[in-house]
Parts: structure tokens; C-alpha cells; sequence
């Protein structure tokens, strides 16, 4: 009932394919054939898949398929990279479909993640359909006679004034898609785009408002069957022995699958496979360990546990000058918080008569994952396939690589039937990868006049990347199995501000700068890239220590973050921010205050500035979100509601993180179990939010999706300070914990 | 085998009486517009109308609904095309992955069905149970004040 061309279901399922019309022009460029090293860099993700047909292909049917390898998660990508590359090609965004995240048939551009999409896959779209369409204009003017740069496109169709016209789809391109690109075609000028920078509507929200199928869980393989699996009590419990005689005889059950401490059941309904793997718990007997050090206790077993690495993020003593007159510390922390995804992770594998395992999957990184999975399953690389399809949000890596290797350990128990699995809440609640708690230290040295001299930050943090990366062991699956795989050790991958560092360096010039970062890679819990990875807990504690800086030196926390803020951009959104807040007009109530938090998330890519207004209850510690104020620099923007989305959207999970939510454990497992133990924030709470962008055309685009939590995480927290007269440094910020810390 | 009317159609499930509604309508009946959440009426992701009102289906036994009217998402399309409400929430583009959109609107059109003409405070307080973790939340409510005022 719509033209919702995004994806066409069973064409997915089938393993799509595309027609490549009969007619070659060869690659007759001496560049496309030079080595590697000779060739020119070509833009984002281009650069390492560089034939243009990997990415367009001109279908028969009068459309144009897009190929990306990155994947839809709710943040609108697929619509984006549409509008750029129906601008390029000239096409009516009704004429283009889009593939995403089929191992078989698109581009390998990693992971979905960490603001990438826009800064990698939309100058890779933008080069390839500009090069694209001057393959199909050199086509169009030997067939019509006319000079290329005489002609003008619409809609795919080419025109010649008085010439006539032709088709992409007359042109016969297929062929002549297949070679390099050249990074010599420039794309179109700012002025001439149709839907790059427009409010474009998402192409998949009818699709999610009206019911028609574009989630994984509502795919329905003929003889589909359901699995589930059943963990065991604790991280390392074995399992010691079990009699799964009673549960093989409950009604439904096909099978039970172990192998090792691994235990599944596949049954003929959903309902029936639930109540096998809850009874199959109940009749193992587990060797159970005990030794976490309960919420309680993680503060502390941060800042005494001994790192694996300590790195030195940034060195720079201040050279010369007087000491400083005065010195301020402060530590922050951050506890384990949870993805919390509203659906929980499904997927369906099936075991094909082919050997192929193929499996329909939200994973972020199909390829990789595919690659963990053979590895899991013995199973040669090319023999399994995994096909992305769209999940509930996932926030970083959750569930959904889980989900995909489960599902192919009960498929390959019982080959050739579709093998659905959808977690339980408490499965999915208890056994995610967590983000990492986060001890910051903070200390500063002052002048006379609480100007910034020395800033040291110090933090302390597990792990924040534990993604499948092609290896089994990080299938939490595969480490219960018979022989089990290993878990990698995870790294601290990248340079500076990558992962538990991400934005440990504040933009902030001072003369004197060290951030030191302890990683540790012993894991209590479960752990792995959580929106922002360390980016939220660093911010909200630069941001808050600032604001005690400001405090201590009697300026206006706008005013005093301006004093060490050299980015121009920076500045403008800071500014920006507090403008539409009203900074400068804002009268103090009683139980009233207000705070400004920002970032330049990962220090390259979007800038973002909160600022917020708070009551705090001082009876029973509430806290109350009055109003917040936003503003954001994505450099160029493709989709300026899509950006406003994240930002506001981001703002709103960091509420929730800031002020509710915190994993809870005792000394052998997780207790958050469900939404009544782990509560995140409900409509009442969700104060108004208003959003300014900043464009900034003809610059790059900048990933926008983790840009606003760290700014609001701080900003929370000033605005309660500046209402109370109380520094809160602990998270979440709970009523009984403000009650505690205004009664203290 | 227990017959009920879905979106307007008489239908019979051959399911165990005990099912969870959700799972027959998803699983049996191929209804897309129900997901599952979390399996304890704490989220709303399963919400259904049945005779009108909002029903968590993950707590619904099957046999609830002997001989009584289910409504899901797919129910409220008009002539094959979104309802008002429907249309609504895609021209305020209410959701990130929309994941949490179903339940939303048919808890939405639970309360415009009473409430014809609700306040903003009042959409909020219909909605509270019903979680959303991309933040659309005002988004979702603008969705249901425009259909209360376009209706």
C-alpha cells in the first residue's frame, strides 16, 4: 500500500538478484587497472570497495538498487544515504531501492557504529552515483549525438535540447558499472541537491506504523520452529549433570540440544520452547561461582583492581609558568548500564541442504559475525551467510550477534528447518554485554583567578568492545560448548579517544593536559560497546568538573567554558545552546536550577551543547526534568529532522542512564532481570526538548548518534548542583541517593 | 480450537488454550503488529484493543479471547490505508526503530477512543506504561494531539 521501496522481503529471502543488463564498455582507464598503491584515495568506505556496481546497480524493472554495507538500527541511515544518492543519480527517490547488510551481496563496510555511517558510507554513495550517472551521460551522448555536458537528467531520463532522450534504463548500463571509480567526478554543488538537506520521511516508518513485515521477528520461513536456549545460573556455573528425559516428553518438544554447558530446546511453538528451556533449568544441577564484587562494591573494585594497560591518552606537562595557588579533585562514577533494547534479540538460522548456514540477523556487523559463527560451527567461511534485518534499536553491541549464533547452534542440530529465536526478557536483561562502569578522577590546578592552569583526568574502566570481530570466543554462546572457545582479550583498540578514553580529552584548551587511563580487562560483568562507549561517563565528568571550577571561581559556567574553548564550533554551540534556553534571562527559583553540558563527540565528529532546567524535590529527592534546550553542528546536513531525532532521542536515553538506571548484581549474578528491576524513564518524565541545528554546508558529514549523552549527563547533574547547593558525582542520581546527599 | 474476531474477521486457533494471546496472533495468525517485549505487561510492546480496551497479549490466555473482538495495528488501516492515527504518527515520523510503535498506537487509539480530545498531560499519563528506549517519546505524543485534532 506504499511505495516503500527499502527492501522487498522475499527477495531477501531468496537471496536476491539483480538483472546486469548485456553491454560492456570496458575500463579503458589506465588508472583503474594501476596497483593499489598508485590509486587514488576515493572517498569513505569507496575507498576499500571501490567498483562502482558493488554499490549501484541499474535494475530492468526502472529502478536502481543501493548497496551499503552498513545497517538501518532505527537511526534513519538507509533514508540518508537515499537522498544522497538519488541527488547524485538523478533519480526519483521512489526509483531507488535500497539493500543493506547482506554478507552475499553488498559492500563490507564493518560495523554500524560509532557515528560512522554518515562520515564513511555517505561520501562513498555520494562518489559512487556521481560516477555512476558520468558513466551513464558519456553513454547517453554517443547514443544521442550530443555533447555530455549539453545534457540535462531527470528521473533517470536523459535529455538533449532538441535531441530527444534516453533512458538510464535504455542505456543498457550494467556492465559499464563494473569497474573502478576514479574519485574524478565531482559531485553536484550544494544549490542543485533535491532531497539532500530536506526533510525527507523515513522510507521505513509506514511500514512500522502500519504493520507490514520489515521486522526480523515477523519473518515466518515455511516450517519455521522455535528455539530458545537455556543459560546457566551464573557466568562460569558448569553444568554438572542433568536428566532431560521429563522435559524431551513436554508437549512440543522436538529436541534438546547440549553441548557442554550449552543447553537449547527446539520446539513447535514459541511458548512450548520457553517453558522446555525454563524446565530444562530447573532439572540441570550447576557448579555455581561466586567472587563478583556486587554493584555496591564496583567503585571501589575499579580503582583497586590492577590494570591491564595504563595508557598515557595525552601528555602535556605545562612548561614554565607560576604553580598553581589552589587545587581541586573530584571523583565521578558510573555504573554498569544495561542496552535495554524494548524488543529482545532475535534471529532464524537455517541449516540449507547446501551446506550454507544462513541466518537473518539485527547484528551490527553482519560480516564479522558470519565470520565468528563458521569459526563457532567448524564451518567454512563461505558456508554461512548472514542477511541483516531490522531489530528494536540496539544502542551498541546487545544481543542480536548472540541471537544469530544461537539460532545456527539449534538450526545445525536439526538441519534444513528454519530456526526461529527470540530471547526472554530475562535473558536478554541478564546475559548482555553491558556498558563498562567508569571511575573518573579528576584534579586541576588554579590560578588566582580559577582559570585552568593544570587539568589531569584519570579513569579506570573494563573493556568497551567485545563485538564478534570473526572471532568464536566472542559468542558468549561458544564459551559453553564442549570445546569451547576462548574469549579474546579485549583491547583499548584505536588511538586516543577510542574507547574507554572516548573523549577522556576535553576540547577544553588548558596549558597543562594529562589524562592517564587505566584498562582493566578483567570483566565482573559481561561488557561491550554501549552507545558513547566511554564517551557518556568521561563528559558528564569533564562536564561536571568544569561547572565546580566555574563555581569555585564565581563565573558563569557559560562564560567560563567560552574562556577555554578555541574551537570556533565549539563556541558557536555552546552559545547557540544557551541561547535557546534563555541562559542570560533565566530567574532562580527555590528548588530550581539550571546546567550546560557539551562535547565534540570523540573529538571528530559532532559538537553538541545541553542545557537544562531541574526541580529537585529536597522532601523526598526527586528530581524533576523541567525543559532542555539543545544545539548541534553535524557539519552537512543530509537530514536535518533525522539529526534532530538523534539529538533529541540521545538526550532522552542519557536522562534515563543519568537518572534511573544502574545494573544491579550481588556477589554471583545479575538481579536486573526485567523493566521493574531495571527501570528507564517513562513518558511523565520526558520533560520538553527543543533542538537547534547548526548547517554547516559544503563541510564533511559528522556522525551525530552519540553526540548528545555525554552533554546531557553533565548538564543534569549541574542543574541539580545549582539547585541544591550539592555536588552529586555518584550515578544514577535516585531519589534516595539525592535525599541521602541533601541531608548529609 | 478457539474462534475469535480478529480485525473484524471471524478466525479459529488451533492452539493450546493456555497460549499467550501474543503468540497466537504473532505466530498462528501472522500478525505482525504485535511484538513481544518482555512477557510481563511491563513494557506494552503487545498491546492489542479486545472489545475496545487495551489488553497486554503477553498476559492474555488465548482462551480470554473465546468469541470476543481483537483489534492489532493491521485492524486500524482504513480501506488498506494507515488510519488517522496511523498517518499521524508517520508525518510527525514518531520513532527511531519503531520497534515500540505498535503497542504505542494501539494504547493511543484506546484512549482517543475515550477521549477524543485529550490533553497533553493526559496522552502522557495513557502512555506511561508503555516504554520507548530511542527517546521518541515526544514525538509519539505530538503523533497522538495531531490525530485528536485532525479527527
Amino acid at each position: 500500500m506504499t511505495d516503500n521501496l527499502l527492501m522487498d522481503r522475499r527477495r531477501v529471502l531468496q537471496g536476491a538478484g539483480y538483472v546486469a543488463l548485456a553491454f560492456s564498455i570496458p575500463a579503458t582507464d589506465a588508472q583503474a587497472q594501476a596497483p593499489a598503491a598508485e590509486k587514488p584515495r576515493l572517498p569513505g568506505d569507496l575507498n576499500i570497495v571501490r567498483n562502482i556496481s558493488a554499490w549501484i546497480r541499474i535494475n530492468s524493472d526502472k529502478t536502481v538498487t543501493l548497496l551499503i554495507g552498513k545497517v538501518e538500527l532505527g537511526q534513519g541511515i538507509l533514508t540518508a544515504v537515499a537522498q544522497i544518492c538519488a541527488d547524485e543519480l538523478d533519480i526519483d527517490l521512489k526509483q531507488l531501492k535500497v539493500v543493506s547488510g547482506d554478507t552475499a551481496l553488498v559492500p563490507n563496510e564493518g560495523v554500524t557504529a560509532g557515528s560512522f555511517s554518515m562520515p564513511n558510507c555517505g561520501p562513498a554513495v555520494r562518489q559512487a552515483s556521481a560516477e555512476a550517472r558520468k558513466i551513464m551521460l558519456d553513454l547517453a551522448a554517443e547514443k544521442l549525438k550530443a555533447p555530455a555536458d549539453k545534457l540535462t537528467v531527470k528521473d533517470g531520463v536523459v535529455s538533449a535540447q532538441g535531441a530527444g532522450s534516453v533512458s538510464y534504463w535504455d542505456l543498457a548500463v550494467g556492465k559499464a558499472l563494473e569497474r573502478e571509480a576514479m574519485g574524478n567526478v565531482k559531485p553536484k554543488a550544494i544549490a542543485d541537491y533535491r532531497y539532500v538537506g530536506k526533510d525527507v520521511p523515513r522510507l521505513d516508518i509506514p511500514a512500522k506504523m502500519t504493520g507490514e513485515e520489515i521486522f526480523v521477528h515477523e519473518l515466518r520461513p515455511k516450517g519455521m520452529l522455535y528455539g530458545q536456549i537455556t543459560r546457566p545460573p551464573t557466568y562460569k556455573a558448569k553444568l554438572a549433570s542433568l536428566d532431560s528425559s521429563a522435559v524431551e516428553k513436554m508437549p512440543g518438544v522436538l529436541k534438546v540440544v547440549r553441548n557442554g554447558s550449552f543447553l537449547g530446546v527446539i520446539a513447535e511453538r514459541e511458548e512450548q520452547a520457553n517453558a522446555a528451556a525454563q524446565a530444562l533449568f530447573n532439572a540441570a544441577k550447576w557448579d555455581v561461582e561466586k567472587g563478583l564484587p556486587g554493584n555496591d562494591g564496583m567503585e571501589d573494585w575499579l580503582t583497586k583492581t590492577k590494570p591491564a594497560r595504563m595508557i598515557d591518552t595525552k601528555k602535556q606537562p605545562r612548561v614554565g609558568g607560576d604553580p598553581a595557588v589552589k587545587t581541586l579533585e573530584a571523583t565521578y562514577y558510573r555504573p554498569y548500564h544495561m542496552h535495554a533494547s524494548i524488543g529482545t534479540s532475535a534471529a532464524i538460522a537455517t541449516m540449507g541442504a547446501d551446506g550454507v548456514m544462513t541466518i537473518q540477523t539485527h547484528s551490527q556487523s553482519v560480516f564479522e559475525t558470519s565470520a565468528a559463527i563458521a569459526k563457532m560451527l567448524g564451518l567454512e567461511p563461505s558456508k554461512v551467510r548472514c542477511q541483516h534485518v531490522q531489530g528494536s534499536g540496539c544502542y551498541g553491541h546487545n544481543m542480536a550477534d548472540d541471537a544469530a549464533a544461537d539460532a545456527a547452534l539449534l538450526a545445525a542440530a536439526m538441519p534444513g528447518k528454519p530456526i526461529r529465536l527470540q530471547y526472554t526478557r530475562e535473558g536478554e536483561h541478564r546475559w548482555e554485554p553491558y556498558g563498562s562502569a567508569m571511575v573518573i578522577k579528576t584534579r586541576a590546578g588554579l590560578d588566582k583567578d580559577g582559570n585552568v592552569l593544570d587539568w589531569d583526568l584519570t579513569l579506570f574502566s573494563t573493556p568497551h568492545g567485545t563485538r564478534p570481530g570473526g572471532e568464536a570466543g566472542n559468542l558468549l554462546s561458544a564459551r559453553y560448548l564442549e570445546k569451547p572457545f576462548a574469549m579474546p582479550t579485549p583491547q583499548n583498540n584505536g588511538g586516543p579517544n577510542f574507547a574507554a578514553d572516548r573523549n577522556a580529552i576535553a576540547l577544553y584548551d588548558f596549558p597543562g593536559h594529562n589524562v592517564l587511563t587505566n584498562f582493566i580487562t578483567d570483566m565482573p560483568l559481561r561488557v561491550s560497546s554501549t552507545r558513547g562507549l566511554g564517551a557518556y561517563a568521561n563528559v558528564f565528568a569533564i562536564e561536571s568538573f568544569i561547572d565546580e571550577l566555574a563555581v569555585a571561581a564565581g563565573v558563569d559556567p557559560v562564560q567560563y567554558r567560552l574562556r577555554f574553548m578555541k574551537d570556533e564550533r565549539g563556541r558557536d554551540v555552546i552559545a547557540r545552546a544557551a541561547d535557546l534556553f534563555g541562559w542570560s534571562k533565566w530567574q532562580k527559583k527555590d528548588g530550581r536550577g539550571r546546567g550546560i553540558g557539551f562535547a565534540k563527540y570523540k573529538n571528530i565528529a559532532g559538537y553538541c551543547a545541553v542545557a537544562l532546567e531541574v526541580e529537585v524535590n529536597k522532601r523526598n529527592g526527586r528530581i524533576r526534568v523541567l525543559r532542555a534546550a539543545a544545539a548541534a553542528d553535524s557539519g552537512h546536513i543530509v537530514s536535518p529532522d533525522g539529526v534532530r531525532n538523534q539529538i533529541e532521542g540521545g538526550l532522552i536515553q542519557s536522562l534515563s542512564w543519568t537518572l534511573k538506571e544502574e545494573v544491579k548484581f550481588d556477589d554471583t549474578s545479575v538481579t536486573s532481570q526485567d523493566w521493574a528491576s531495571y527501570p528507564i524513564l517513562t513518558f511523565n518524565e520526558v520533560p520538553a526538548i527543543e533542538v537547534a541545528l547548526i548547517d554547516r554546508p559544503g563541510t564533511p558529514f559528522l556522525g551525530t548518534g552519540e553526540a548528545s549523552q555525554g552533554p546531557t549527563g553533565g548538564a543534569l547533574a549541574n542543574a541539580v548542583f545549582d539547585a541544591t547547593g550539592v555536588r552529586f558525582r555518584r550515578l544514577p542520581l535516585t531519589p534516595d541517593r539525592v535525599k541521602a546527599g541533601l541531608s548529609a | 480450537m478457539t474462534a475469535f474476531k480478529l480485525n473484524q474477521k471471524d478466525v479459529r486457533a488451533d492452539a493450546p488454550a493456555t497460549s499467550p494471546l501474543l503468540f497466537v496472533l504473532a505466530n498462528d495468525l501472522g500478525v505482525n503488529g504485535v511484538k513481544y517485549g518482555c512477557g510481563k505487561s511491563q513494557c506494552g510492546a503487545c498491546t492489542v484493543l479486545v472489545d475496545g480496551e487495551p489488553v497486554r497479549s503477553c498476559q492474555t490466555a488465548l482462551s480470554a479471547v473465546a468469541g470476543r473482538s481483537v483489534v492489532t495495528l493491521e485492524g486500524l488501516r482504513e480501506a488498506g490505508q494507515p488510519s488517522k492515527l496511523q498517518q499521524a504518527f508517520i508525518d510527525e515520523q514518531a520513532a527511531q526503530c519503531g520497534f515500540c510503535a505498535a503497542g504505542m498506537i494501539m494504547q493511543a487509539q484506546a484512549l482517543l477512543d475515550r477521549n477524543p480530545q485529550p490533553t497533553e498531560s493526559d496522552v502522557r499519563t495513557a502512555l506511561n506504561g508503555n516504554l520507548c528506549r530511542c527517546g521518541a517519546h515526544n514525538r509519539i505524543v505530538r503523533a497522538v494531539l495531531r490525530a485528536a485534532k485532525e479527527a
